[in-house]
């Protein structure tokens, strides 16, 4: 279970890190939400790995038994300003689309922009 | 809202509950702001600028009472490791006051014409201001983190206040860096969660005075990616590159609030520096990092504003070099230095903050970055507009002589000249470096505070000259009574700390003598009386 998760937290964080480089407001939008992912997967995995086991003291009597629920509350914390926060970031690239015209990080196209075979809107 | 009383003696429960008015007020304030139409300005003026006096009033307050012990409140009075505490202690108390003036300068700079760019300036405007009261108060990793959250996501909305191409493509960049160093601070937090079980800081410093704490490696990784996401907020070179972009683009009022959000960044890490790794096991970790970052600023800021074209950029260069010059003193290890740098931190910010509202009256006509479309239907006057203006309509005669002062005052704090604040904080700041044998981080320091001195006078003397004194076709500027009395009460500030120069110094020394014995904290926070906890 351990292998899964932080493999799935490496892909999650490696994709993101690559969106966000990318030169396309949208692409950077894609990338926040999914290394935003990553990070929240990351939080939960800080209060260890159970499976089946209750966050709440009373239903098993030790506390080995029983989930860290402070992490659960950090990552709904998280889950609930990073949510927020990217549909901000969301108008904010929408007005600047339609400010700039473009939808370049930039707000212009580069000079001599080369087509690239990885980006289909040079 | 009102926690329950406090401790057996209700006699004293009042002036208990103040420590938390200056979070629950303006939050409470900025709500009830946004109920109201955006017809009713005066009411939200007056409703905005009370709860300002209000905040001015506690946090002066504060630092009348700031003694050796920090002074501990527990939300719902839950005990301290579990429930979330607030302390106020000389550094948190002192750096209100600093945001609260700076608040109100700005605050009353956007009554002459800003306020009329959009409804909601004034309710961001308070909700920023909660962000940082809070960020300065709380006594927990998390709770830092919403703070920090509350701040920021206001401080988007107040830098694209005004819209225009130019506050939106800054703006666009300044959320994205901002959005990753919150991930990083997320990462941080939870990793110092995992390995050492608490988020309450002063549970940490004393878990870490424990001869063995496990995963020590661990725990200090995650607080060097707590660091980056602060050196972030703080702009330390080479984090910083987005700071002069938006602060230069940002409406006037906006950006000199924004000056105090940098200081948020460098106020944690002076905090958590000497309260985790002062002592213990950690001792002086990341030091010597905060001192190159901070030498690295300094340099890179002094090189920004000899290349500064505006005013408005110059101010964001001399923001950045305030805060490296607060991380060198910091990675020095040198108390005395450190005392300096806080001092100095205040008057800085302080001229940073009316520098932004100068470069606006100065360069009002000439800044490409003013004139805007409206984006959203509610945008719904041009603040330059001055044909509708219901407000007092007179100028204050002889704008260009007083804005010329304004201005020296301004070179003076920043450049740290003498007779001004911002020489005494940078003499204390030798005499300390110079009190004992000199170590090579001391000279370093030293020479780069006295090269930057130099940097920042030249430009600004440039940019005074360009704009004061080379004669012009356009009308002269015209300053209005709400820009007059935020410009003198800013700048009457400064003026303060110089007069009252041996006060602030000694405040500052017992500020750095108490973060320098972190016992205190920890035995304020963990150790106090449980008083009438259920």
């Amino acid at each position: 279970m351990e292998l899964v998760l932080s493999a799935g937290i490496g892909v999650f964080a490696a994709a993101g890190v690559w969106l966000m480089l990318r030169p396309r407001t949208f692409q950077v939008a894609l990338g926040l939400s999914l290394l935003s992912y990553a990070v929240n997967l990351f939080i939960f995995a800080m209060g260890r790995l159970t499976v089946g086991a209750p966050p709440v003291l009373g239903a098993a009597p030790d506390v080995v038994s029983v989930d860290d629920p402070v992490t659960q509350a950090l990552v709904l914390t998280a889950l609930v300003i990073g949510f927020a926060l990217t549909a901000l970031f969301l108008v904010v690239l929408l007005a600047a689309r339609g400010v700039t015209g473009c939808d370049h990080v930039d707000g212009r196209e580069p000079h001599h922009a080369e087509p690239h075979p990885g980006n289909p809107h040079p | 809202m009102t926690p329950p009383v406090m401790g057996p003696t209700a006699a004293s429960a009042w002036s208990d509950h103040v420590v938390v008015l200056p979070i629950v007020l303006p939050i409470a304030v900025a709500g009830a702001m946004f109920l109201l139409d955006e017809r009713r300005h005066r009411l939200k003026a007056a409703l905005s600028l009370a709860t300002v006096l209000v905040m001015l009033g506690v946090a002066l307050l504060l630092l009348g009472r700031a003694g050796d012990a920090p002074e501990v409140y527990r939300l719902g009075n839950w005990a301290a490791p579990y429930g979330i505490v607030l302390v106020a202690d000389r550094l948190s108390a002192a750096m209100l006051a600093l945001a609260a003036v700076l608040g109100l300068g700005a605050l009353v700079f956007s009554f002459a014409r800003w306020t009329r760019a959009g409804p909601r300036f004034q309710g961001l405007f308070l909700l920023l201001l909660m962000g940082v009261n809070g960020a300065f108060l709380t006594g927990d990793l998390f709770n830092l983190f919403v703070f920090f959250e509350v701040m920021l996501a206001a401080s988007y909305g107040l830098v694209l206040h005004g819209s225009g191409e130019t506050r939106i493509r800054a703006g666009l960049g300044y959320i994205a860096v901002n959005l990753v160093a919150s991930l990083f601070f997320l990462v941080g937090v939870s990793l110092i969660y995992g390995t050492m079980g608490t988020l309450n800081m002063a549970d940490l410093a004393r878990r870490l005075a424990a001869p063995a704490a496990g995963e020590l490696a661990l725990f200090e990784s995650g607080c060097a990616i707590l660091g980056i996401a602060f050196l972030i907020k703080c702009s330390a070179w080479p984090l910083g590159f987005w700071l002069p972009t938006t602060y230069a683009a940002a409406s006037a009022p906006a950006a000199a609030i924004l000056a105090i959000l940098s200081k948020v960044g460098v106020y944690v890490v002076v905090r958590l520096s000497l309260l985790l790794f002062g002592t213990g096991l950690s001792e002086g970790f990341g030091q010597t990092w905060i001192l190159a970052a901070g030498l690295a600023t300094i340099a890179y800021g002094t090189v920004g504003i000899l290349a500064a074209r505006d005013l408005a950029r110059a101010g964001g260069y001399a923001v950045m070099i305030s805060s490296g010059t607060v991380l060198a003193a910091l990675g020095t290890g040198n108390g005395g230095a450190l005392a300096g740098a806080l001092y100095y931190l205040v008057g800085s910010t302080l001229a940073a903050g009316a520098l932004f509202l100068l470069a606006e009256v100065l360069q009002r006509g000439r800044d490409p970055v003013e004139a805007a479309q409206p984006v959203f239907a509610d945008e719904y006057r041009d603040p330059f507009d001055d044909a509708g203006a219901t407000e007092v309509g007179r100028a204050i005669p002889a704008a260009v002589a007083i804005l010329g002062l304004g201005f020296l005052l301004c070179t003076l704090m920043l450049a740290g000249v003498p007779p001004l604040a911002g020489f005494v904080g940078k003499l204390a700041m030798f005499t300390g470096l110079t009190a004992g044998a000199i170590t090579a981080s001391g000279w370093g320091l030293m020479a780069i505070l006295t090269l930057s001195s130099l940097g920042t006078l030249m430009p600004l003397v440039r940019l005074g000259i360009l704009n004061l004194w080379v004669p012009r076709d356009d009308p002269p500027p015209v300053l209005r009574p709400s820009e007059f009395a935020a410009l003198a009460g800013l700048l009457a500030a400064c003026l303060a700390l110089a007069l009252w120069g041996g006060p602030g110094l000694a405040y500052a020394d017992a500020t750095v003598r108490a973060l320098a014995q972190p016992g205190d904290y920890v035995r304020a926070v963990l150790g106090a009386p449980a008083g009438g906890a259920p």
